[in-house]
């Protein structure tokens, strides 16, 4: 057991998947020799050798397509887009073709991808390095869509993003990357995608969450009244959903918050709040609330901390919510 | 039947200003004078204390990530080979280019300040915001181009990128539209041999990056990046040849990234230093000082003089660029639509996206009258 970063459970996780699976390599843009530019796949080059971590040429649609044909030719690709903006040059080889290959050929052709991306806002960054796009990807059939929000969780689904035989996009939220330590055992574990987790039992509101916006609704919950009793959800996974989960907490508590970073309009809180309203509606007391991004770009950084949910905000929500 | 060539070509490599200062005469034939030089000088090296200046600002936690330009300044002298009219479509290397062609400096260092109002370039700047995305943005310059060409004028659309741009799709489709339109293109790549950690023989297997234009029919030619005489020459016919509408010209700067790529980047971690003394021998700026100086055009009281006169506009420039007040959150919406629609307005008024608070009147933590009994 050791104490570790998010960031070191990742690696701990790509090591110990290589060492088990000789068809399991990692290629992406600065991710060899360099370590990744958030050091991410740090050690790995010198350990496994260059045709194994594999600095790519600069080229999202080559990355995503040749790993596409990677593992279609037997190996277990984990490629890295460098940060979620980039997912751009990639969409069409991602949706149109790793995605869909296994439905168009009726399963004759597979594809066990897993795609490591840095997601999110909040870390200062440049124009297109502080995204939120888990939807769109959850939107599109063919895909799985996981992302962690603590060490322990991360070294675990990573386990599963690469064993699992369909394509998955492992989002890292960059802010949490480094920003507390966790006991992650050496030992080999898997987090199942596709399931989530109550993260703290409560009566009164259920919140639902993912990524780094867990930590935010922690410390939006510790404003709040000592009497007003929140149950909060980590989805880890974003698809496939784990609708019992979140539909056996919310008729506990017959009231629902759900707070991504994501613009809110066609979000993926609409899509929880429609299924708790078809699965849950004689149990609830108040309409589901989200608490999202605005429906704009995420401005450069002097007023990204507005652009995002603040704990204010959060609790705000959670507050008006239960006195609904 | 004999085998016959189908296709031959090769790429010419132009220097005319050496490393130590010394100028091909005849290749300098009607580039440029003198005084262009000299204003050339002092411009590289106003922009080179920029550059520090920034560098240091993020160090300082003034300002958040920012790409160096050192040693690549040289780039500066494309924007003496075209006129107001044309277009610069850039990446973030070729802050001098843009800043001669009329850019006001305040943009640069708020763009990275965190800050759109870097973006808002004057109307009267031919100058696109700078291109975050690697390598895609050398097909709006083409759009650009081509549309110049639709509208009957003789403007041009220049644009600049790195040599790990050029592993992109979009390069690729870029350079193809251009030659098949005709448009008034000219694509500068500033080849400064590392793309962050991957060095220009990892990111592809051509000798060169001039001739990946050749495949799309496009004149090509590899210069001395650090030769401002070189680089202005090659611009200049570039320029003259698709103002004709005589075709489409890539131009391969051969160059060299001084600093990290960013300041969020540790060069250490991948480059040999030696390599980093090598290419300081040929910094652009050392070499027009020694052209200069010995037509006794240059000395340390004009050097002393043209760093002080920097380091005073620099200073103004930080000092506008800091005490201008903090953009407003209605910032964050009202640039996404020319009207900005009603949900929209609720949450620009409103701050809120939940929608017990999403109207303003609607106080929080008060519950509205029960709806249900
Ligand atoms: C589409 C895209 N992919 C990845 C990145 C991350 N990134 C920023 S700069 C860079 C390297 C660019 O190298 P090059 O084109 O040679 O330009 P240079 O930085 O050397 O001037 C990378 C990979 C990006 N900004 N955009
Ligand atoms: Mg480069």
């Amino acid at each position: 057991m050791a104490n570790l970063t998010l960031v070191q459970a990742i690696n701990l996780a790509l090591v110990q998947e290589m060492e088990a699976d000789e068809r399991v390599m990692v290629l992406g843009e600065d991710v060899g020799k360099n370590g990744g530019v958030f050091r991410v796949t740090e050690g790995l080059q010198e350990r496994f050798g260059e045709d194994r971590v594999v600095d790519t040429p600069l080229a999202e649609s080559g990355i995503m397509g040749s790993s596409i044909g990677l593992a279609v030719g037997g190996m277990r690709p984990v490629a890295e887009i460098q940060f979620e903006g980039f997912l751009g040059p990639a969409y069409d080889q991602l949706v149109n073709h790793a995605a869909r290959y296994r439905t168009r050929s009726r399963g004759a052709v597979t594809v066990p991808l897993t795609v490591r991306v840095p997601v999110g806002g909040g870390i200062h960054a440049p124009e297109l390095h502080s995204d939120s796009p888990e939807a769109i990807y959850a939107h599109t059939p063919g895909l799985k869509v996981v992302m962690p929000a603590s060490p322990y969780d991360a070294k675990g689904l990573l386990i599963s993003a690469i064993r699992d035989p369909d394509p998955v996009i492992y989002f890292e939220p960059k802010r949490i990357y480094r920003a507390f330590r966790e006991e992650v055992p050496e030992d080999e574990y898997t987090i199942p995608i596709g399931k989530a987790k109550v993260v703290e039992e409560g009566e009164h509101v259920t919140v639902v969450s993912w990524g780094a916006m867990v930590v935010d609704c922690l410390k939006a919950m510790d404003e709040l009244p000592e009497d007003l009793s929140v149950e909060l959800i980590d989805l880890r996974t974003i698809y496939p959903l784990d609708i019992d989960c979140i539909v056996e907490s919310v008729k506990k508590t017959g009231r629902c918050v759900v707070v991504h970073e994501a613009p809110k309009t066609a979000g993926y809180g609409a899509e929880i709040t429609a299924q708790v309203m078809e699965h849950c509606f004689l149990h609830l007391e108040a309409p589901v609330q989200r608490v999202a991004g605005f429906d704009t770009f995420m401005p450069y950084y002097k007023l990204e901390l507005e652009y995002l949910p603040s704990v204010e905000r959060i609790a705000e929500a959670i507050g008006a919510c239960a006195a609904y | 039947m004999p085998k016959k060539v189908a296709y031959k070509a090769q790429i010419e490599h132009l220097q005319i200003l050496d490393e130590n200062g010394k100028l091909d005469e005849k290749l300098a034939k009607g580039t440029l004078t003198d005084k262009q030089v000299l204003a050339l000088c002092e411009h590289i090296i106003l922009c080179r204390h920029y550059d520090e200046i920034a560098f240091k600002l993020q160090r300082s936690g003034r300002m958040g990530t920012y790409p160096q330009n050192k040693g690549q300044e040289a780039i500066a002298a494309t924007a003496m080979a075209v006129t107001r009219n044309d277009w610069m479509v850039p990446c973030y290397r070729e802050n001098s280019a843009l800043f001669l062609h009329g850019l006001p400096m305040e943009h640069i260092l708020l763009h990275w300040m965190g800050d759109e109002r870097g973006n808002q370039i004057p109307e009267d700047v031919n100058v696109m915001p700078i291109s975050i995305p690697i390598g895609t943005h050398m097909l709006h310059a083409m759009g650009i181009a081509w549309a110049k060409k639709l509208q009957k004028t003789d403007h041009v659309a220049l644009t600049y990128f790195g040599d790990g741009a050029t592993s992109e799709g979009d390069f690729h489709e870029a350079m193809n539209f251009a030659t098949v339109m005709k448009a008034p293109c000219v694509f500068i790549c500033q080849n400064n041999q590392w793309a962050i950690s991957v060095p220009r023989e990892k990111q592809m297997a051509s000798e060169t990056v001039a001739q990946k234009g050749l495949a799309y029919g496009a004149d090509c030619i590899q210069v001395d990046g650090n030769d401002v005489f070189a680089v202005y020459k090659a611009t200049k016919d570039a320029v003259a040849k698709a103002r004709k509408g005589e075709g489409v010209t890539l131009i391969e700067t051969l160059t060299y990234r001084m600093g990290d790529h960013t300041t969020a980047d540790d060069a250490r971690r991948y480059r040999d230093s030696k390599e980093l003394e090598a290419w300081a021998k040929r910094d652009p700026l050392l070499r027009i000082q020694k052209y200069l100086a010995a037509k006794g055009m240059w000395d340390d009281k004009k050097e002393k003089a043209a760093e002080a006169g920097a380091k005073e506009r620099v200073a103004q420039i930080v000092k506008n660029c800091e005490n201008i007040a903090k953009p407003s959150t209605d910032d964050i919406f009202d640039y996404t639509f020319a009207t900005l629609p009603d949900d929209l307005r609720a949450q620009r008024d409103s701050m809120r996206t939940n929608s017990l608070s999403l109207e303003p009147g609607q106080s929080t933590l008060r519950s509205p009258e029960p709806q249900h009994a």
